[in-house]
Parts: C-alpha cells; sequence; structure tokens
C-alpha cells in the first residue's frame, strides 16, 4: 500500500479505539450525575459543575487519541 | 477537498531572527490587553463599589473561595492564588478570542501562500508548553521546599527494599507524564475544536457548525478552568507533609491520567 493510504487508515485507527474508553467514562459520570442529582435535587448547581470538570479530565484520553491521530495526518 | 490545516502556526513576518507567528503576536496583545485593563481597575478603585468594580470583586471573591478550600490553609492560598488565577484568566480570553466573529475571513498574501492572521493562541503547541513548564516547575520547587532537597531525592531513588526502588521509580515516571498530560489536555482540546469547527464549516455552511460552536464555547472554558485546577491541586499536594501516605496517593490516582 502507499504511505497515504497507510496514514489514513492508521488515523481512522487511532481515533477509533482511543474514543471508547473515554466515552464509556463521560457515561458513566454522566449517569451517576443524574441520579445523584434525582436524590438530591437541590445540590444539583454543585454536582454540574464537578460534572463538568470530571468529565473534561475524563475525556482527556480521547483527546490524546485525536491528538495522535492528528499529527499522523497532517504532518 | 483542500482543507488547510496545520499544527504548527503560521509565521507572518521577521523580527530580526526571532519569526513572528500570529499565535505569538496575539498573545502579546492579549497579555497588554489584560494588564491595561487590571492598572485600570486598580486605579480606580473605590470604597463604594461601581457595576465593573463589583462584578470583578465578585469573580476575585468566588475564585480566592475556591482555592482556598483546596490549599485549606489561608497563608498558602494568598500565596498561590495570583499565579493561578491568572493562568485561569489568561487561558480562558485566549479561548474566548476565536469566537469573535470575521477572523476567517481575513488572509495576509506573503511569499509562503495566503495566511490567515488569527488563530487561537491555545491551538500553538508551544504556548502550552511554555505555561505547563511554568506549572511543573512551581510545583518542583514547591515539593522541594516542603521536603528539603534531600526528602525530595529520597521520594524517587529509595534503596530500602526492592518494591520501594520500583515505586519510586513509579513516581518519577509519574512526574514526567504531568507534563505531558496537562499539556496534551489542553491544546488537543482547542486544536480538536478548530478542526472540527473547519470539517464542519466546509461540509455544511449553515446552521449546522452553530452547536458545535457551541460546544466549542463550553469547552473554552472549562479547560481554562481544568488547567488551572489541576496545577492549584498538584501544588496543594506537593506541599504536603507526608504524613498521610495512603490518602495522598490515592488522590495522585485520581487526578493523574
Amino acid at each position: 500500500m502507499e504511505l497515504e493510504v497507510l496514514k489514513t487508515v492508521a488515523a481512522g485507527i487511532a481515533i477509533g479505539f482511543g474514543a471508547v474508553g473515554s466515552a464509556i467514562g463521560e457515561g458513566m459520570i454522566a449517569a451517576k450525575a443524574m441520579e445523584a442529582i434525582g436524590r438530591n435535587p437541590e445540590a444539583s448547581d454543585k454536582i454540574t459543575t464537578l460534572m463538568f470538570v470530571s468529565m473534561a479530565i475524563t475525556e482527556s484520553t480521547g483527546i490524546y487519541a485525536l491528538v495522535v491521530a492528528l499529527i499522523i495526518l497532517f504532518s | 477537498m483542500e482543507l488547510d490545516i496545520s499544527l504548527a502556526p503560521e509565521i507572518l513576518f521577521n523580527f530580526g531572527f526571532l519569526p513572528v507567528t500570529n499565535t505569538l503576536l496575539w498573545s502579546f496583545v492579549l497579555s497588554i490587553f489584560l494588564i491595561v485593563i487590571t492598572l485600570a481597575m486598580r486605579f480606580s478603585l473605590k470604597t463604594i463599589p461601581g457595576r465593573w468594580q463589583l462584578l470583578f470583586e465578585v469573580i476575585l471573591d468566588e475564585g480566592m473561595k475556591l482555592v482556598e478550600s483546596i490549599m485549606k490553609d489561608e497563608k498558602k492560598a494568598k500565596r498561590v492564588f495570583p499565579l493561578v488565577f491568572t493562568m485561569f484568566i489568561f487561558i480562558v480570553f485566549a479561548n474566548l478570542i476565536p469566537f469573535i466573529p470575521g477572523q476567517s475571513a481575513l488572509s495576509i498574501h506573503t511569499q509562503n501562500g495566503d495566511i490567515s492572521p488569527f488563530r487561537a493562541i491555545m491551538s500553538d503547541y508551544g504556548m502550552v508548553f511554555v505555561l505547563t513548564a511554568i506549572s511543573i516547575i512551581t510545583i518542583q520547587i514547591v515539593a522541594i521546599i516542603a521536603h528539603g532537597p534531600f526528602g525530595y531525592l529520597g521520594k524517587f531513588i529509595n534503596l530500602k527494599s526492592p518494591l520501594a526502588f520500583v515505586l519510586g521509580l513509579m513516581d518519577l515516571i509519574g512526574e514526567l507524564s504531568k507534563i505531558l498530560s496537562l499539556s496534551f489536555r489542553l491544546f488537543g482540546n482547542i486544536f480538536a475544536g478548530e478542526v472540527l469547527g473547519l470539517v464542519m464549516l466546509f461540509l455544511a455552511p449553515f446552521i449546522v457548525p452553530l452547536p458545535f460552536a457551541l460546544l466549542g464555547l463550553i469547552t473554552a472554558i472549562i479547560q481554562g478552568f481544568v488547567f488551572s485546577l489541576l496545577t492549584l491541586i498538584f501544588i496543594s499536594m506537593a506541599g504536603e507533609i507526608e504524613v498521610k501516605e495512603e490518602k495522598k496517593s490515592k488522590a495522585c490516582v485520581n487526578f493523574n491520567n
């Protein structure tokens, strides 16, 4: 195969597999946060902020995969 | 299909031997803007606050409350607050600049082809790396002051038992991985946001890119918050004297992904 084709396939595989883990993690965070808000609606402000922060941290593994994919594609 | 995406920022002109890129130019403009606002605020302080002074006071007060709740010590919190809060303000403003409309319409003609004079500041890895270097160096200095130079080295090179030696090496790798995880999180989010916006504009120019722009707006603020919050947590962890060893290593696992 040519180098260009290999690069495209590699970038696709990298982001495809990299997105799985962080997607599952973010889903779990959202589910737990919803549960907590349902149980204690007064605390929803605090929980929402904490949820966004922990989601941004969880997301980072997915972002690493994306950075790797972009580096493979554009450099 | 020709998308104009590059990892490195575009060089606008050469200032002596120093190539001035668009991100460098805009980071200087932003710094001057923030300094001017700060000085203007500083010299117009009143006992009875006006509308703008009240806004700034509320923001500063909330930030100080958060820093105090994490450092658990008012004196330490006052010492670390300027660094962390400046990082927060700088990153948030740097991430919000690309949302001022009309930027991608302009381009400058140079010998390297047409280049855009605007670019998100944090989508330049050099810029993000410098910010990360500041926070990592601060963390190490705090750790050295808290443990003393020999205690600090003893954390990494431990010859009491084979297990302690391996754990020390893991600590060393953990410290090094902080650099990558802090910088890649911010850079990746902002750069990916730029690329996503560009691809969406290319596929469907109307309406469709709007939700992605909204997501980008949320990301811009949250990433600035997360970067400074993680710096704060790392500093407070580095400053702890090792009494609660078990609790500390747990916190390490939670925030060191």
